[in-house]
């Protein structure tokens, strides 16, 4: 049985697209542009692991966490624990390059971590943030049924895809597929199209040109 | 649209090669002769001997940068690799697919098939006033016949035999009269069909050193995109062979090398003083003119062409990468058939 986990972070690639992250994770294609290396090197400075106390709240980064009922792994950049009355209460942090997005990627990225927290510490865990590096804000994420139910599908779907090795066929959607770095790589444009129809059209045209001179 | 990366040629003999920071310097003589930041870097062809420094060697492969050593001649010595990049259910599929290899050699004849008959085509076109009668016949006897193999590769049920000699049978006629695209005054420069290992006469010596550098980078197309170049459709698999480049290399041929061979000895961009005659009847590029053979493959590289199945405008040179792509979703099932490269 193959049981190696999930990486947490493909959870945002599969939310945003299936496709994508089989991509990434089955075919192991990637394409590097300026935003992912920019991505890469902000969390170069925020993967140091450690911990830290500022204003009375304790803060560890670059924190290993799974989850095994979802077979789930990956490191949390940051984890802050808020004191309750119940105890500390974690409460995952993530930095995100540039600003917050119209889809809910890194959400679900987010809940993913607290879903492992939860199982990890047996606490249940309202909510965390998402630090954008552009807009220097934190963005609070409530993990709501309805991001936790879209979580475990997408986690769901995702090892089933890792799993069985197939990378889903592509749908082009301009307002997904443009802006997305794997577009060259996944060609999405020629998804659907016949390519041994389109051979033989071009050979008959250039004979047919032969022809006709 | 992917970049196209440069390609690092060092030809001066006792060159060294070495890293500084994020840039690759090229020294003769102790003396800085060129400078080129790895990120624009894809590969790194030495021809005889070069020193290459072993931080070089290890920043190179980190950023998948492929180095190739050749001899004097370009044969092939050695390459310097990273890590595989590591798709292995690409390459089971592509194993598989190597079994049963009809689909994929049906597209790969017919795109060169064509192309051949496209060069033909495009000679008649712009020369075939000036051509001698005879010769005019010739290739024109040529291009009906290609055309007719071009129909029965497309059409027949053959099998993969039948297509590897529907190859064969098209080589054959188009190197039959390929001499008589040379429009060279030199009488010198001739081409007395296909002849290589060694390369007899100076238009076989052109196309040779030509074909070595597209084999390349068709491998390292295939590299890039996670197939393996030793398993190949068209051409057997044979230990030490890359068959996959030299498949991917073979519709592109025509387009790509002939037509600027023709070029470089048309416009007498290379005479005959620019080979030298070995005792047992090789004739090779000397040194001099391969550095324009070089710098012509370079520029025609560059030149932007509209790709036939993508519908978009990329460079000559990226052609390679993208048939080794689409080759790849080809195996991945995101396409029924592999379509071909057909460069008008």
């Amino acid at each position: 049985m193959d049981d190696d986990p999930i990486p947490l972070s493909a959870l945002q690639h599969a939310v945003y697209c299936l496709r994508q992250a089989a991509l990434i994770h089955v075919e192991r294609l990637w394409e590097e542009n300026r935003f992912t290396a920019e991505g890469r090197v902000l969390h170069a400075a925020v993967d140091r692991q450690g911990q830290r106390y500022s204003r009375g709240v304790r803060r560890v980064s670059a924190l290993p966490l799974s989850c095994r009922r979802l077979q789930l792994a990956g490191v949390a950049d940051l984890v802050e624990y808020h004191k309750s009355e119940a105890g500390e209460i974690p409460y995952p942090v993530e930095y995100k390059r540039g600003k917050p997005k119209l889809h809910r990627a890194d959400e679900a990225q987010l809940c993913g971590q607290a879903l492992c927290l939860e199982e990890m510490t047996g606490l249940s865990i309202p909510e965390g943030a998402l630090f954008y590096e552009q807009t220097r804000r934190r963005v609070v994420v409530r993990f709501d049924m309805e991001l936790r139910t879209l979580t475990e599908r997408v986690a769901r779907e995702l090892r089933e895809t890792i799993l069985s090795g197939v990378t889903p066929p592509a749908i082009y959607e301009k307002r997904k597929c443009d802006p997305c770095s794997l577009i060259e790589l996944c060609r999405p444009r020629i998804a659907g199209r016949s390519a041994k129809a389109w051979r033989d059209r071009e050979i008959d045209k250039l004979l047919s040109e032969a022809q006709g001179g | 649209m992917k970049k196209l990366l440069n390609t690092v040629y060092v030809t001066s003999e006792g060159a060294a090669l070495s890293k500084d920071g994020e840039n690759l310097v090229v020294q003769v003589e102790g003396e800085e002769r060129a400078r080129a930041p790895f990120h624009m870097i894809a590969s790194v062809v030495a021809f005889g001997a070069v020193l290459l420094t072993p931080p070089l060697l290890q920043a190179c492969a980190a950023r998948g940068i492929t180095v190739v050593l050749l001899d004097r001649n370009g044969r092939f010595q050695a390459r310097v690799e990273g890590p595989t990049s590591g798709n292995v259910l690409l390459r089971r599929q592509q194993y598989r697919a190597s079994e049963r290899p009809e689909a994929i050699v049906r597209s790969l004849v017919a795109g060169k098939v064509a192309n051949q008959r496209a060069v033909l085509q495009r000679a008649l076109r712009d020369y075939g006033e000036e051509t001698q009668i005879s010769a005019k016949t010739a290739i024109e006897a040529a291009v009906a016949r290609l055309g007719g193999i071009l129909r029965s590769v497309q059409i027949s049920t053959s099998d993969v035999n039948a297509l590897r000699g529907a190859e064969g049978e098209a080589a054959q006629l188009y190197f039959g009269v390929f001499g008589h695209l040379i429009r060279s005054p030199d009488p010198a420069i001739v081409f007395r069909g296909r002849s290589r290992r060694p390369p007899l006469d100076p238009m076989n010596a052109l196309l040779s050193f030509l074909y070595t550098l597209l084999t390349h980078d068709c491998r390292s197309a295939a590299e890039t995109v996670g197939l393996d170049p030793a398993v190949g459709f068209l051409h057997r698999d044979r230990p030490g062979r890359p068959s996959l480049a030299l498949d991917l290399m073979e519709e592109m041929r025509p387009a790509l090398v002939d037509r600027l061979a023709l070029s470089l000895v048309n416009r007498r961009q290379i005479r005959i003083q620019d080979f030298r005659m070995e005792d047992n009847g090789a004739v090779l590029l000397n040194d001099e003119s391969r550095k324009t053979v070089l710098s012509a493959w370079q520029e025609r590289k560059k030149t932007e062409r509209r790709h036939p199945f993508l519908d978009e405008t990329a460079p000559l040179g990226l052609a390679p990468f993208l048939q080794a792509q689409l080759l790849a979703r080809h195996l991945r099932g995101d396409l029924d058939a592999y379509p071909p490269w057909f460069g008008k």
